[in-house]
């Protein structure tokens, strides 16, 4: 058996791979909940349940309509977009003038209510979502094996996160929304329609956290609480790598999920904590986060 | 108080571009704006000259629709916008250029010039820009806040040029400026005017102001305390100094 650091390198390569894959979920939802954030100035707290309900989405599609995987893939996020366009014109749009404290509230209650609803009607035990037929499998590598679907989540996430983070940057539209999150009302003075663009940007952010729950969906059991779970250290994510910077958190979504899986191998104990202990210390040294842009 | 009447054009028929009327206006529970009341002809170019306070900003941000709370009436070619938000009044073609310039620090320099969208069709191509600020075309890819002050307000201005809005509302563009730039803004304005633009500017620069304008607001706590047409200003330098404190 080879081994590395004294470690043997097939666990080390496993961990690394199940933290690219946490990593490949911390970088999508925090990736919305930082684009939310900097146009919305809300705390999303219910993009967890959200990341959620777009798994229990592909399950429903799955097993009620018969659309399998790949439609999923399409459908769950257009179909939590359009939830989110609901929440955005009945709920957020009312409390833009308020203390962030007013969303993070409101969105908390929203978390609250969906959990809810979804654990009246499936059970709090989860629920199977087989890897669709041409992801199943794997490869044997030199230093280990790769299950193909794993494989797939990372090349996903990080194609998602690229091709949402050239959009804001690259983009018209991208150019309209980072305006907008700097001065709002002076991009309005200029006639465009600042308020269909925070909708269109919370559809936007929920729809990638629903992407993401579709993604999960075969790899974490579909339970009602799989999104409470993840949140928090989405979060602490979040937090490390700046509210509201867009490479700021997909690179620190990725960062943390790899640091996560490095601390299973060399100090298994601190590995549900680790990415907190790095929270506190960045918010003492440096408390607009890693990328931050402190105001 | 002056004499309103020496403002009013000789034929006095055709309706103004822009009639400011009672218009009231707060800051939450601050009453800024007392009844504010003046015309702008098409093709004017006018000031509104005040102290520190006396609400000029203020003025120009009910007319843009940014102030949120406002009331009275200012009519746009012939239609009421006070009840309109901003979006819509910009629309009508009406540009405005804020006090701090508003240039955004996360686009750069092309990006900023191209955000304004077009309201209307006639605004300045994108070359005729270069062509008035060629600096702008020189440091298009840097970030829109690392240029200089006169750049960052010649920016200000160019995007507005670009959208086709036939009134510009200009808020103090040459606040802190060297007098070099200061220049070159007082040509802008000269060109801009005789190329048909209708032009709103706050000063408090009353020399500067002199030099490019056709009349002057005089503007006290939020109300219009005298009209000085741009030939008569020299006569009324007493009056002037007294209201500007200077
Ligand atoms: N955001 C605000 N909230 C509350 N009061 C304000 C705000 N902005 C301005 N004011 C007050 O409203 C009054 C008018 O201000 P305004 O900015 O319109 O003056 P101004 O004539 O543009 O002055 P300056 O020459 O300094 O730019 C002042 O008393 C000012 O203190
Ligand atoms: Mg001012």
């Amino acid at each position: 058996m080879t081994t590395l650091f004294g470690f043997p390198t097939q666990a080390l390569f496993g961990q690394l791979l199940l933290g690219l894959i946490n990593g490949s979920f911390y970088a999508l939802l925090s990736l919305g909940l930082a684009i939310i954030f900097g146009l919305l100035n809300i705390i999303n707290f219910a993009h967890g349940a959200l990341y959620m309900a777009g798994a229990f989405v592909a399950w429903i599609l799955l097993n009620h309509l018969g659309l399998g995987y790949w439609w999923s893939l399409l459908l769950a996020p257009v179909a939590v977009a359009l939830f989110g366009v609901l929440i955005e014109r009945t709920l957020l749009s009312r409390l833009y003038k308020l203390d962030h404290l007013y969303g993070l509230l409101l969105t908390f209650g929203l978390a609250l209510i969906i959990q809810g609803m979804f654990r009246l009607q499936f059970g709090v035990s989860g629920l199977p979502y087989a890897v669709p037929a041409e992801l199943a499998g794997g490869t044997r590598l030199p230093f280990m094996y790769l299950p193909t679907y794993r494989g797939w989540v990372v090349v996903a996430s990080l194609a998602v996160c690229l091709t949402t983070w050239l959009l804001i940057e690259k983009t018209k539209l991208g150019a309209y929304l980072r305006a907008a999150t700097e001065n709002p009302a002076l991009v309005q003075t200029f006639g465009v329609n600042v308020p269909l663009l925070l909708t269109v940007t919370y559809a936007f952010g929920v729809g990638l956290a629903a992407l993401a729950g579709v993604l999960a969906a075969p790899i974490y059991t579909v339970s009602p609480m799989m999104g409470a779970d993840i949140i928090i250290v989405v979060f602490a994510v979040v937090v490390i790598g700046g509210m509201g910077s867009i490479m700021g958190s997909i690179v620190t979504g990725f960062g943390l999920g790899l640091v996560e899986g490095l601390t299973k191998v060399f100090y298994p104990q601190g590995s549900t904590t680790v990415i907190f202990v790095i929270m506190a210390i960045v918010l003492l040294t440096k408390p607009a986060g890693l990328f931050g842009r402190s105001s | 108080m002056g004499d309103p009447a020496a403002s009013v054009s000789p034929a006095g028929t055709a309706a103004p571009l822009l009639a400011v009327d009672r218009l009231e206006g707060w800051y939450g529970e601050s009453h800024v704006l007392h009844g504010m009341a003046f015309d702008v002809r098409e093709g004017e170019v006018v000031t509104l000259l005040g102290r520190n306070g006396a609400g000029k900003t203020t003025t120009l941000k009910a007319i843009v629709g940014m102030l949120e709370k406002r009331r009275g009436s200012v009519v746009f070619e012939g239609v009421e916008t006070i009840g309109l938000p901003s979006r819509k009044i910009a629309r009508r073609g009406l540009g405005y250029v804020p006090e701090e310039r508003g240039v955004f620090a996360s686009l750069n320099v092309y990006e900023n010039l191209m955000l304004p969208p077009v309201v209307r069709p006639g605004g300045m191509s994108l070359e005729a820009i270069y062509q008035l600020f060629p600096n702008l075309k020189e440091r298009s890819t840097s970030q829109g806040t690392k240029l200089s002050g006169g750049e960052q307000q010649m920016l200000a201005i160019a995007r507005i040029l670009r959208t086709g809005a036939k009134l510009i509302l200009l808020d103090e563009p040459t606040e802190g400026l060297a007098p070099v730039i200061v220049q070159q803004i007082g040509e802008t304005i000269r060109r801009l005017k005789a190329d048909g633009y209708t032009i709103v500017l706050v000063e408090q620069n009353f020399r500067f102001a002199q030099t490019v304008a056709d009349r002057h607001v005089v503007i006290e706590l939020g109300r219009v305390v005298d009209e000085i047409p741009n030939e008569a200003l020299e006569a009324n330098l007493e009056k002037l100094h007294a209201y500007l404190g200077v």
